[in-house]
């Protein structure tokens, strides 16, 4: 038990280790609160280029710095969030959006799970709905009836 | 009939979703679309790399069909495919551009010294700006623009003679053939 909980104490402080490591200290002096709520949240909706699987505040790669200074100077600059959000997609195409905008080629990604769960809804009330096969009456004739009785007083 | 159709939908359904996973294996997950296909070369103000005093514009590469190269001496696969480069520039129809990415000078200049500079010139792009307008986001990339001024292609990743073949050779041909045509 006790070499159990070292392990867990080893893991956990081995994860916060590489979590120190893994986020980019930035410093950036921002107008004013807002300003920073908004460059925090822009980080976070915006994905790196290079390394794919992280967005912009997450990511130590060059290309990421350079962006979120781009960002912090649009910022800086006044630009509306979506002024900012046109500029990445103008340069680094759709891809750079953690929350894709909604178009033809979306559209299965933004309405593909309601659709699968409206289907599965229908599959479910069909199933249940539906009648259950009618159970074929079988009536004895009277000579099996009679055979039946006498089997029953037979002892 | 249908009762039988839908005993087997299962394994349909499971059939085709391999096939959709299994397709998606050999595909590229890094390979993105540029969002600049199609769209004119960024305006730029930019110095050459050889000379400080010299200013550069997208204007001096239009009429052409030009290859702009994105470099770096820090970027060690643009070492590998500078031989390549240097076979490219011999093509006299197209125009070979250097946009030194992000890099210093001295060093820049000295790599072309040593390695041989196929560019018509470099642009120096030292805050990486002109990078950052053409959605660069690591080196080498080779963008493709037209005798109009439109890119037409980008290409992140090294250049080679396979490489060459596959993504550039018949786009090449095209704009030949196109700039032929008068389009």
């Amino acid at each position: 038990m006790r070499i159990f909980s070292l392990v867990i104490l080893l893991l956990t402080l081995a994860f916060s280790v590489n979590q120190a490591q893994a986020s980019p200290v930035d410093t950036y002096e921002f107008r004013d609160e807002v300003t920073k709520i908004r460059f925090q949240a822009l980080t976070k909706e915006l994905r790196c280029p290079k390394c794919q699987n992280q967005n912009l505040a997450g990511s130590n790669s060059p290309i990421a710095a350079d962006l979120r200074k781009e960002l912090y100077e649009l910022l800086q600059q006044g630009k509306a969030d979506s002024e900012i959000v046109n500029f990445m997609v103008e340069r680094y195409g759709e891809f750079v959006l953690y929350r894709p905008r909604v178009s033809a080629l979306t559209y299965i990604l933004w309405f593909g799970p309601a659709l699968l769960i409206l289907l599965g809804i229908i599959v479910v009330i069909v199933v249940v709905r539906r009648k259950p096969v009618a159970k074929e009456v079988l009536v004895l004739t009277a000579e099996q009836e009679d055979k039946l009785k006498n089997l029953l007083n037979d002892k | 009939m249908m009762g039988q159709l839908i005993r087997f939908l299962p394994l349909l359904l499971v059939i085709a979703l391999g096939v959709v996973l299994y397709r998606g294996l050999s595909l590229n997950p890094q390979a993105m679309p540029s969002a600049l296909v199609g769209k004119a070369m960024p305006d730029f103000a930019l110095k050459t790399l050889s000379n400080s005093d010299k200013v550069v514009t997208q204007a001096d590469l239009l009429g052409d069909i030009v290859l702009v190269n994105v470099w770096a001496t820090w970027c060690p696969t643009c070492k590998y495919e500078h031989p390549y480069l240097v076979d490219v520039a011999k093509d006299p129809q197209v125009k070979l551009y250097g946009l030194n990415y992000k890099d210093e000078r001295i060093a820049a200049q000295q790599w072309l010294q040593d390695y041989e500079d196929p560019y018509v010139f470099s642009i120096f792009d030292e805050e990486g700006s002109l990078g950052l307008d053409l959605g660069v986001y690591g080196a080498p990339e080779t963008f493709v623009i037209d005798h109009h001024g439109i890119i037409r292609k980008r290409f992140a990743g090294a250049i080679d003679t396979k490489v060459w073949r596959r993504e550039f050779a018949p786009l090449i041909a095209q704009l030949i053939e196109e700039k032929k045509q008068g389009k």
